[in-house]
C-alpha cells in the first residue's frame, strides 16, 4: 500500500479498528476480572466447607478418644496426599504432630479462622524460593504455599490447626490470567487482520472514488465513479454521486445550449434593430419617419425584453427553486381564465375555439405559472392551426385521467408528424423547420415544460388526427 | 389612423419621486428620463441614504432596488411602513425567483417589476401609483367626456347610449376609466383585469383593448380609447 504508519493511522478504516480493538480489550478484561473475582470467592468457600468438615471429622475423633486419638488420627490424615493440612502444637506452639514442618509466626496465636492466605511449608517436599529457617530453628516459611486454615484451643491448651491449601486457586488465577493474555494477543492479531481485509478493501475502494473524482474535475465530465454492484453503501454513494454528476452535466449541457442560444438569436435581432436605427440616420428623413424607427426599435427590444425574461424564467425553473411551498391551485378557473384571455384572439384567427374545462381540478402548484405555460400552449396551437386543411379548430379539454389531472390543448394544424422532432419541440429555441416563418421567441414550449417539470409533471407532445395535442399532465393530488 | 399620443401624454401633474438604485448608470437614466416625463426625481445610492432621504422628505412614489448596499431594498420599505410612511413603492428587482413578486409586495411594495424592463412600463406603473392621484376606488361612476360607467349598476353609456358589455370588457373599461388620462400597460392590464402576471406572448390584450373599442366609438366620431405606441392605451377625452 505504500503508506507510512502516521498516513495508515489518518485513514478512518485503521481508526475505526484500533478503537473498536480498544473497546474490545477493554471489556474483555472487565469481564476475565469480574469472572475471576466471582470463582475465587466460590473456590474460597469451597476451601473453608472442606476445612469445616475436617474439623468436624477431627472434633467426631477427639469426642471418641481424647487427644490420644486425636493425635493418631491427625497423623493418620497428614499422611495422606492432598491439599489439606493438619497440626497439632504444645501450648508453646512447637509442632507435636501434623504434615506442617513450618508455619508463618504469629498465625498459631490466633484462635478461629485465619482468612487472610499465609505460607507453610510442608514435610517432605524441596524447599522452593529463597526462604529458609532462620537462626532460632524456627520455621521462617520460604515462598512456599499459601493456605487458610482454622486454629482451635483444645481444652488442655494444645493447639488444633486444620487449614487446606491455596494452590488450586491460585492455578486457576494464573491459568485465567495467562488465557486473558492469549485473549488479548489474539484479539490484536484479529483486529489487524480484520483492518487488513475490510478496512483496506473500504480503503482501496474510497481511494477508487477520490481517483475516478480527481479526473473529473480534471474536466472528464463524462466520467463516472465506479459502481461495484455489491449494492453496499459505497455502491449507493456512487450511485447518488453519479446522479449527481448526470444532473451537473445535464445542467452544463443546457447551459451551454443556452448560452449558444443567446448568441445567436439574440444576435440576430439585436443586429436587426443596430441596422435600422443606422438606416435611420442615414439620408433625409422626415420627422415621421424618425418616430416610425423609433416605434420598430422599441417594439423590437421589448421583444429582446421578452426573450430575454423567458430564457431567465426557464432558467430559474430548471433551477427548481421556490421559498414558498406550492399552494393548492384549482386549474378550472385558471383553465377558464386563459381561455377567455384567447378567445377573442381566436375569433379574430378566425379559428374555431372550444373547451371542456367545467368543475373542480386541485392541483400543487403556482397559479401564474400555469396561466402562463397554458397560454403559451394555446398561442402556439392557435398559430399553428392556421395551416389546417379544414376551418382551423383548437379544442381545449380538462380531464382527470390514470390518477393525473391532464390540460389538453388539440389543434387541427399540420401538427408534427415525426416523434423525434415531437420531442426536440420542448428543447429550448427548437423551431422545427415548418415554424421559422411564425414569429416567436421559440421559447413557448420550452418554458411550458419547464413549468411542468417544476410541477412534477410531464409535457406530452401527441399526434393529433390532423394536428398536435399538447398534454399537461399534473400528478392527482393525494387526498383524493 | 390612429392618434400617435406618446408626445402628448397628459401628465396629471409633476410627481416627486425617488430612486433608490446603487447602479450609478441606470439611477442617472432614470432620474433623467423621469425629468423628461415632467417629473422629479431624486437618487439614492444606497439602502441607508435611501432610507434617510426617504424618511425626511415627501415624495409621491418610490422606486426601490431590491439589492442594494448596505441595506437590502426590502428592509427599506418595511422599515418606512413600520415608521408609518406610506408612500408608494415600486420595487425593482434583477431577481425574478418564482415567488419575488409574493416575497416583495408582502414586504409593504405596491409594484413590482422585474429587470430587465422598458422604461414605458415603468413610468406608466409609477404614475398610476402616484400618492396624489385622485382615489377612484371609491367613486361609484366613472365618467370620461360623454362616456360613463356605473359601477354598481354594472352599466355603461355613452353620450347617453346603453353600451352591452361582456363581464371582461366591463372590467377591462372599468380599469381604464379609473386610470383615465394615464398610460396604462398591457401587463397591467392584465395584472389588474385578469388578475395574472406574466408577460402575453402575442397581442391578446390589444384583441380584447379593440374589442372594447369597437363597442365604445363605433357610432361616434371621437376616439376616447387610445393607443399610446410602445407603451400601451389611454383613457381620455379628446
Amino acid at each position: 500500500m505504500g503508506l507510512g504508519l502516521p498516513a495508515i493511522m489518518k485513514t478512518t478504516a485503521a481508526r475505526l479498528s484500533a478503537l473498536y480493538l480498544l473497546l474490545f480489550a477493554l471489556c474483555a478484561i472487565l469481564l476475565v476480572f469480574y469472572m475471576t473475582s466471582l470463582s475465587a470467592r466460590m473456590l474460597l468457600a469451597q476451601t473453608r466447607e472442606t476445612v469445616n468438615e475436617e474439623v468436624l471429622g477431627l472434633a467426631g475423633a477427639y469426642q471418641r478418644g481424647g487427644i490420644p486419638v486425636l493425635v493418631r488420627v491427625v497423623g493418620q490424615r497428614s499422611r495422606q496426599p492432598g491439599a489439606n493440612l493438619y497440626l497439632l502444637a504444645d501450648p508453646n506452639g512447637r509442632i507435636l504432630s501434623g504434615n506442617v514442618q513450618s508455619i508463618q509466626p504469629g498465625v498459631l496465636e490466633r484462635d478461629g479462622w485465619t482468612e487472610l492466605p499465609f505460607s507453610y511449608e510442608r514435610y517432605g517436599e524441596i524447599r522452593r524460593g529463597e526462604g529458609g529457617s532462620d537462626e532460632q530453628g524456627v520455621a521462617v516459611p520460604a515462598v512456599g504455599h499459601n493456605a487458610i486454615a482454622v486454629v482451635l484451643r483444645l481444652p488442655n491448651q494444645m493447639i488444633l490447626m486444620v487449614g487446606r491449601d491455596l494452590g488450586e486457586p491460585e492455578r486457576f488465577r494464573s491459568v485465567v490470567q495467562r488465557s486473558l493474555m492469549v485473549a488479548l494477543g489474539m484479539m490484536a492479531v484479529g483486529g489487524l487482520l480484520i483492518w487488513y481485509f475490510v478496512g483496506r478493501r473500504a480503503l482501496k475502494r474510497i481511494d477508487d472514488v477520490s481517483e475516478a473524482s480527481r479526473r473529473i474535475m480534471g474536466g472528464d465530465l463524462s466520467g463516472r465513479l465506479p459502481v461495484t454492484g455489491a449494492g453496499d453503501e459505497f455502491d449507493r454513494l456512487s450511485e447518488n454521486l453519479n446522479a449527481m454528476l448526470a444532473r451537473i452535466a445535464h445542467l452544463n449541457e443546457g447551459l451551454k445550449q443556452v448560452s449558444d442560444n443567446i448568441a445567436h438569436d439574440l444576435k440576430t435581432p439585436l443586429t436587426r434593430l443596430r441596422n435600422r436605427a443606422e438606416a435611420a440616420l442615414s439620408g433625409k428623413k422626415s420627422g415621421a419617419d424618425y418616430r416610425e424607427a423609433l416605434d420598430v426599435t422599441i417594439a423590437e427590444s421589448d421583444q429582446l425584453i421578452r426573450t430575454f425574461n423567458a430564457i431567465l424564467m426557464i432558467s430559474r425553473l430548471e433551477a427548481g427553486y421556490s421559498a414558498e411551498p406550492l399552494a393548492k391551485v384549482d386549474l378550472g378557473p385558471v383553465v377558464r381564465d386563459v381561455i377567455d384571455l384567447y378567445e377573442p384572439v381566436a375569433e379574430e384567427l378566425g379559428v374555431a375555439f372550444s373547451s371542456e374545462a367545467s368543475g373542480e381540478f386541485v392541483v400543487g402548484g403556482n397559479r401564474e405559472l400555469i396561466a402562463q405555460a397554458l397560454s403559451n400552449i394555446i398561442d402556439n396551437a392557435l398559430k399553428y392551426s392556421a395551416g389546417a386543411v379544414e376551418k382551423p379548430a383548437v379544442a381545449v379539454s380538462l380531464e382527470r385521467r390514470d390518477g393525473e389531472i391532464r390540460v389538453t390543448v388539440s389543434d387541427n394544424g399540420i401538427g408534427i408528424p415525426d416523434e423525434g422532432d415531437r420531442q426536440r419541440a420542448t428543447e429550448r429555441f427548437v423551431r422545427l423547420e415548418q415554424s421559422r416563418s411564425q414569429p416567436g421567441s421559440g421559447l413557448g414550449l420550452s418554458l411550458a415544460k419547464a413549468v411542468m417539470d417544476f410541477h412534477k409533471g410531464r409535457l406530452d407532445l401527441l399526434p393529433g388526427n390532423p394536428g398536435l395535442s399538447v398534454q399537461m399532465a399534473f400528478p392527482g393530488s393525494k387526498d383524493e | 389612423m390612429l392618434p400617435l399620443l406618446s408626445d402628448k401624454i397628459a401628465y396629471n401633474g409633476a410627481m416627486k419621486i425617488l430612486v433608490i438604485e446603487d447602479d450609478r448608470e441606470a439611477a442617472d437614466y432614470l432620474q433623467k428620463a423621469f425629468g423628461e416625463a415632467g417629473h422629479t426625481a431624486h437618487v439614492a445610492g444606497d439602502g441607508d441614504s435611501g432610507f434617510a432621504l426617504a424618511d425626511a422628505g415627501e415624495y409621491d412614489v418610490m422606486v426601490v432596488d431590491r439589492m442594494l448596499p448596505r441595506r437590502d431594498g426590502l428592509s427599506v420599505i418595511a422599515g418606512l411602513r413600520s415608521r408609518g410612511n406610506a408612500t408608494p413603492v415600486l420595487i425593482l428587482s434583477a431577481l425574478g425567483e418564482v415567488d419575488d413578486r409574493v416575497t416583495g409586495l408582502r414586504a409593504g411594495g405596491d409594484d413590482y417589476l422585474t429587470k430587465p424592463y422598458a422604461f414605458s412600463e415603468l413610468l406608466a406603473r409609477v404614475e398610476v401609483l402616484n400618492r396624489r392621484a385622485p382615489a377612484r376606488e371609491s367613486e361609484t361612476v366613472y365618467r370620461v367626456g360623454d362616456l360613463e360607467l356605473d359601477r354598481l349598476g354594472h352599466s355603461v353609456r355613452r353620450a347617453g347610449h346603453e353600451i352591452t358589455l361582456q363581464p371582461r370588457e366591463f372590467r377591462l373599461l372599468e380599469y381604464l376609466m379609473r386610470h383615465a388620462g394615464q398610460v396604462v400597460t398591457r401587463t397591467m392590464l392584465l395584472e389588474n383585469v385578469w388578475d395574472y402576471h406574466f408577460d402575453p406572448q402575442t397581442n391578446v390584450i390589444d384583441v380584447h383593448v379593440s374589442r372594447l373599442r369597437g363597442k365604445i366609438e363605433k357610432g361616434f366620431d371621437k376616439p376616447v380609447l387610445h393607443t399610446v405606441r410602445g407603451a400601451g392605451y389611454m383613457l381620455k377625452a379628446a
